[in-house]
């Protein structure tokens, strides 16, 4: 399947992916009007370590998710490969962004866990971060399966 | 002396999102964040208008515009002269600019005109007929000569073929970026025409671009020896550059950094100043000695470029580089580009390309010694247009350098000598070269040869011409507009209506 890869090598630690994001699923038409004044949730986050490199991280949909396994809500499903939470289901016990080893699950404001759903369910129809990246360095391909 | 600053950044707050895009790219540190207001505020003094801010703000809630708060009005002493006097009252220090000619000097170009077929001489259809623009440089024989057996012998001197008649200029790497320099290659490879790697060596990672490449040797020599010779597909030597007529170049020890330092064969940080002559050549014979020196060194195998720029004497300059065993001349006009020049002589200093292609075409025509040499136009090449009037004017192929960096993401902002382009192609700092994704750079190259290659064809079609060699120096093909009787007849072309 498709998925998002990040290559750390031409990011530039802009967090553009950030607001695309948080926008992308904000269920908004206008940018302004989404994310003015307000503190936003992205389900991409650019992480910096200590030798300054930059690197979005956002869900892997890996083969065999430990998420989906951890919810004790059964919130958590795998549909052709893509994670995806029920908010409706969701309790909000956040195992799930405990257990993730990547760190790609989060809070989303509310109390409910979320992560990215590849923009499949937004408005966006493709992955934001990637069409908004103005260096290339996040991409959505396909490389083949991996565990 | 304080001035109020050139720019002032605009910044619409209601559509601001406090995103800190602008902060983070910023190289000169005009945007920042102010927690306890939360507002973003700017210093628009550092502001050099590259607009990178402009161009990545999600929201469109800044713009950078030219400050109305000028000095007193006055024809004579603007505003940039008064302020520019102030500034050297103040260091002492020659001025220093980059990029090409910026003043309202004339353009020829805009003002020759392109003919077409109507009626009695049909035009070609580009997208029906086959259209060569394909072109080979390089000296042509001018007799034909027989073998033994009575065929005709068709070894050529050596050839640089291009698939269209436009060339990526000589940037060297140190001037321009790692990724710059890698945008270029891999474009002129897949494009299969060439690039020119100025004065700063080749970098070990683009000899394989080697048959796309053509190595300079400049007066300063850096970075050149066997190997390097040996990598590409021509050899250019440069003698001047339309942007710096008459002086050599520094590049900074600042920027002699890591590879660049090794790569042009210098210690780290040391300035890499290039002599303004070559101190082995004073005649057209010592070029020759230097011509026939790099052949012997690379056994015939390529073609020897010499690069001068458009001066006074041109016709009689590229005459005598005719006759020295060079293979292709590179002339420069004084709209060319550079990424450090004193301002003085940047605006000052040498003629236009399109006054100095038209005498050399003639004078070699004249001599009967035109087809000794290719002949390469540079120093403001901005268009297709521009490539197919410089070819009616007789120019073999054009160089292209500030379009090539334009594609690449260059906003002209003429702030190269900073060190700190916002768009990772005039730097060495490792963030900000990491901007310039070789894979979207080399793209919009490839994109934009393209897109002058399908309009070259438009142009030539519409003229009725299917080859571009058939259109080389057919002046009848352009008219002037509002020159006068001597430039028209230093182009070699008639006014519009004649």
């Amino acid at each position: 399947m498709k998925r998002i890869y990040v290559r750390e090598e031409w990011c530039l630690g802009c967090h553009l992916c950030e607001y695309n994001c948080a926008f992308a699923n904000s269920g908004m038409t206008d940018m302004v009007k989404a994310l003015r004044g307000k503190t936003i949730y992205p389900r991409i986050q650019v992480e910096t370590d200590e030798n300054g490199v930059t690197y979005a991280v956002s869900c892997r949909h890996c083969k065999d998710p430990v998420c989906v396994k951890s919810c004790i809500a059964g919130a958590i499903s795998q549909k052709d490969g893509v994670i995806e939470i029920n908010h409706d289901k969701c309790v909000g016990c956040l195992t799930c962004v405990l257990v993730c080893p990547y760190g790609a699950v989060v809070e989303d404001g509310s109390g409910v866990a979320q992560k990215c759903e590849l923009c499949m369910k937004n408005a966006c129809g493709a992955p934001a971060c990637v069409k908004g990246c103005p260096n290339g360095a996040i991409v959505y391909e396909e490389r083949g399966e991996r565990e | 002396m304080n001035f109020y600053p050139e720019f002032e950044v605009v910044r619409s707050d209601s559509r601001c999102i406090r995103c800190r895009v602008c902060e983070r790219q910023c190289a000169n540190e005009v945007h920042w964040y102010d927690a306890d207001g939360k507002v973003m505020l700017s210093d628009e003094s550092k502001c050099v208008n590259c607009q990178r801010c402009v161009t990545l703000c999600p929201t469109r809630a800044l713009k950078i515009v030219k400050s109305d708060c000028r000095l007193r009005e006055n024809a004579n002493y603007s505003d940039q002269t008064i302020k520019e006097i102030y500034r050297q009252a103040e260091t002492g220090g020659v001025l220093l600019s980059s990029m090409g000619n910026p003043n309202p000097l004339p353009v020829y170009w805009d003002r020759i005109l392109i003919n077409a077929s109507q009626v009695t001489n049909p035009p070609i259809d580009p997208l029906r007929e086959p259209m060569e623009t394909r072109v080979s440089l390089g000296k042509k024989p001018d007799h034909i000569t027989r073998n033994p057996d009575g065929s005709i012998d068709t070894k050529l001197p050596p050839q640089l073929t291009l698939s269209m008649p436009v060339m990526f200029s000589a940037m060297s790497y140190g001037s321009i970026s790692y990724n710059a320099h890698a945008s270029l290659a891999r474009a002129a490879s897949a494009l299969g025409i060439y690039y020119n790697t100025g004065e700063g060596g080749l970098h070990e990672d683009f000899y394989q671009y080697g048959k796309n490449t053509i190595v300079q040797v400049a007066s300063g020599r850096f970075g050149v020896h066997k190997d390097y010779l040996e990598a590409g597909a021509a050899i250019e030597i440069k003698m001047g550059q339309g942007a710096k007529p008459g002086i050599g170049g520094h590049l900074p020890g600042t920027k002699a950094v890591g590879d660049v330092s090794k790569t042009r064969m210098i210690p780290e940080g040391s300035d890499a100043i290039s002599p303004a002559p070559h101190h082995d050549i004073y005649s057209i014979e010592d070029l020759r000695q230097l011509v026939y020196s790099l052949k012997e060194a690379t056994e015939y195998r390529l073609p020897v470029i010499v690069k001068v720029a458009a001066v006074h004497n041109i016709a009689a300059i590229a005459s005598g580089i005719a006759r020295s065993g060079a293979d292709i001349i590179a002339i420069d006009g004084f709209r060319g580009g550079t990424g450090a020049a004193p301002t003085r002589i940047r605006d000052n200093v040498g003629i236009p390309i399109e006054l100095a292609l038209a005498a050399v075409d003639k004078r070699l025509r004249d001599e009967g010694i035109r087809n000794n040499v290719s002949i390469i136009c540079g120093g403001s090449v901005r268009s297709a247009a521009d490539v197919v009037k410089a070819i009616a004017l007789g120019a073999d192929a054009c160089y292209i350098a500030t379009a090539a960096c334009l594609a690449m993401g260059c906003h002209l902002c003429r702030s190269c000598h900073t060190g700190k382009c916002n768009w990772g192609i005039a730097t060495q700092r490792p963030d900000l070269v990491k901007r310039l994704n070789p894979d979207i750079g080399s793209q919009r190259l490839i994109n934009l040869m393209d897109a002058w290659r399908h309009e070259i064809k438009e142009l030539m079609g519409g003229m009725g011409i299917n080859s571009i060699e058939a259109l080389r120096g057919n002046r009848l093909m352009l008219r002037g507009v509002g020159l006068t009787e001597k430039e028209l007849q230093i182009l070699g072309i008639s006014h519009a209506g004649e």
